[in-house]
């Protein structure tokens, strides 16, 4: 359930997404997804219009539309409602994009956490089947898509795209190189686009609302609006469709959070805001998120907190390239030096160093990543953290 | 009667791989299943696998090694997997830990000796707003205190 009352994820007046689109021809849908400026709700944030414009151009014959429900970012679980309460517009969107590009199979990558959620997904497709909506010549214009669910295996680093696909293929779940990018070489070597839950159910609604209706709502940059996931010290934890743009201070008013004193933002690999950060809005323009917020109160030791998050990289770092790999142990390392209080200022500026040297080198998003909350809470609560050792 | 078992278990796998097929992105649905049958992916069964899918069972035992949910040693017939991330963390969950532990008598990482629970942690499983969670095979628990794991653990045994 979505707390809060929504305007974008809203059945009311809701066309029939579907059939809206496929009376389209396939270059007005991207035309339409484009204008509407949508960017991808996993966390990149990158144009979904673009990503689906390059698979399109592409003259391969078999393409592939991958749905990437591996939502494993520490205190996200929009995901997770979405497929719970629209699992036809997830699929509906995967139909559609598919439409567009030219493609005629899609996957469903579910994290293996959620596989309770896998007999009612596979009945929404059973039903789409038999309503025509799926499968063979879909709603009669002659169009043939089909849907396969693949579960998880209980690895974060595979909500990464190109180790989604290794993953997809039957290998362990390393990132590849980009480029080539997944439009160009994804499944099986072939052009695939890989888009969030929450990207194929908005990409569906803008279908019947239109793309323009879309771009009045957000900032400049940030068009629509996001499902945020809120957890932590609050009264009222839960999924909110909040308009980008919004502050951190309204965010914990609507949640009801008293005493907060930090909101990591992005989930685990994001970035930990400090109360005089609290006007700082949620938008690709400034903090960025796929939907994770988590509130810490007055009470709470932020270095237990970025021992937490620290640990997590550890295990869930795939090993494959070495700045993930050991500079992940590396920092965690120093957090417990900092627990016994024997760490000196000049080893955490290093620490911080190698924490950026990480952004830079590392494969994938989880290395490039993974050093923002320790550079992040190691800044903004330094004082506080070394005067209680 | 070692024999017998391993041609159920080499019969299982031809039926898996009729269904999924020998293409190489067939391999994860089937171990998947036998994991979920067996409770682990035996060294049998990997090199049946790779048999059949013509790779190397390299290929496949660096798989099973890869996914924390699959396992080349046996586990316990019920997971049960308790979220440690930082929100069921701080609703709670070192007190359920250590409430598990007592009633079952074996600490994390460990199975009971009848083979019935094995104890793992596991990271954020987007229960957040419900903790502490915990999943027992694939099924979801939330809002977890010491008193109701306890409750749960018992319609188990």
């Amino acid at each position: 359930m979505i707390k809060n009352k929504s305007i974008l994820f809203n059945r009311e007046n809701l066309g029939d997404c579907l059939a809206i689109a496929l009376n389209k021809n396939p270059q007005d849908i991207l035309m339409e997804i484009r204008e509407s400026n949508l960017k991808g709700r996993g966390g990149a944030g990158f144009p979904t219009g673009t990503k689906w414009m390059l698979a399109a151009a592409s003259l391969a014959n078999k393409k592939y539309v991958v749905c990437n429900a591996d939502e494993g970012e520490p205190g996200t679980f929009k995901d997770r409602v979405l497929l719970s309460d629209f699992p036809d517009l997830v699929f509906e969107g995967m139909v559609i994009s598919g439409y567009a590009i030219g493609a005629q199979k899609g996957f469903m990558y579910l994290r293996g956490e959620y596989s309770y959620l896998l007999k009612q997904l596979n009945d929404q497709l059973e039903k789409m089947l038999k309503e025509k909506r799926l499968g063979k010549n879909i709603l009669g214009k002659g169009y043939d898509f089909e849907i396969e669910i693949r579960l998880g295996a209980g690895a974060y680093v595979c909500g990464e795209e190109t180790a989604l696909i290794e993953s997809l293929e039957g290998h362990r779940g390393e990132a590849r190189n980009r480029p080539p990018y997944p439009v160009n070489t994804g499944f099986m070597g072939n052009p695939t686009i890989v888009n969030n839950v929450e990207t194929f159910v908005t990409a569906a609604i803008i279908m019947s609302r239109g793309g323009e209706w879309f771009t009045k709502l957000g900032t400049g940059k940030s068009k629509g609006h996001k499902l945020v996931s809120v957890s932590g010290d609050c009264e009222e934890p839960g999924v909110y469709e909040v308009p980008f743009g919004i502050s951190i201070n309204e965010l914990l008013k609507m949640v009801k959070a008293k005493n907060a004193k930090a909101v990591q933002v992005g989930g685990a690999s994001g970035y930990c805001a400090c109360e005089g950060e609290f006007e700082r809005q949620i938008s690709f323009e400034d903090l960025s998120t796929g939907g994770s917020i988590m509130i810490f109160n007055q009470s709470r030791d932020m270095l237990h907190v970025l021992r937490n998050f620290m640990e997590f990289f550890v295990e869930e770092s795939c090993g494959q390239c070495t700045p993930c790999r050991i500079g992940n142990k590396k920092l965690l390392e120093g957090v417990e030096k900092i627990e016994q209080g024997d760490c000196s200022l000049s080893y955490l500026r290093e620490l911080i160093e190698l924490g950026k040297t990480m952004k830079i080198a590392s494969k994938c998003g989880l290395g490039q990543s993974s050093p923002t909350p320790f550079i992040s809470i190691m800044t903004n609560f330094e004082q506080e953290i070394f005067s209680q050792r | 009667m070692i024999d017998t078992k391993q041609n159920a278990m080499t019969e299982e796998i031809e039926m898996l791989v009729g269904k999924y097929g020998r293409t190489r992105d067939a391999l994860m649905p089937i171990i998947q299943n036998i994991q979920v049958n067996h409770g682990m992916v035996t060294d049998f069964a990997q090199q049946e696998v790779a048999r059949m899918l013509d790779v190397h069972p390299v290929e496949v035992y660096g798989v099973v090694t890869f996914y924390s949910f699959l396992s080349e040693t046996p586990k316990g017939r019920y997971i049960v997997r308790l979220c440690k991330t930082i929100s069921c963390d701080m609703a709670g969950k070192e007190a359920v830990a250590r409430a598990v532990e007592r009633e079952l008598g074996v600490k994390f990482g460990e199975t009971t000796r009848d083979n019935k629970f094995s104890l793992e942690y596991i990271n954020c499983m987007g229960m957040c707003d419900q903790g502490p969670s915990m999943l027992v095979n694939d099924l979801v628990f939330t809002k977890l205190t010491p008193h109701t794991v306890v409750d749960i653990l018992n319609r188990f045994k």
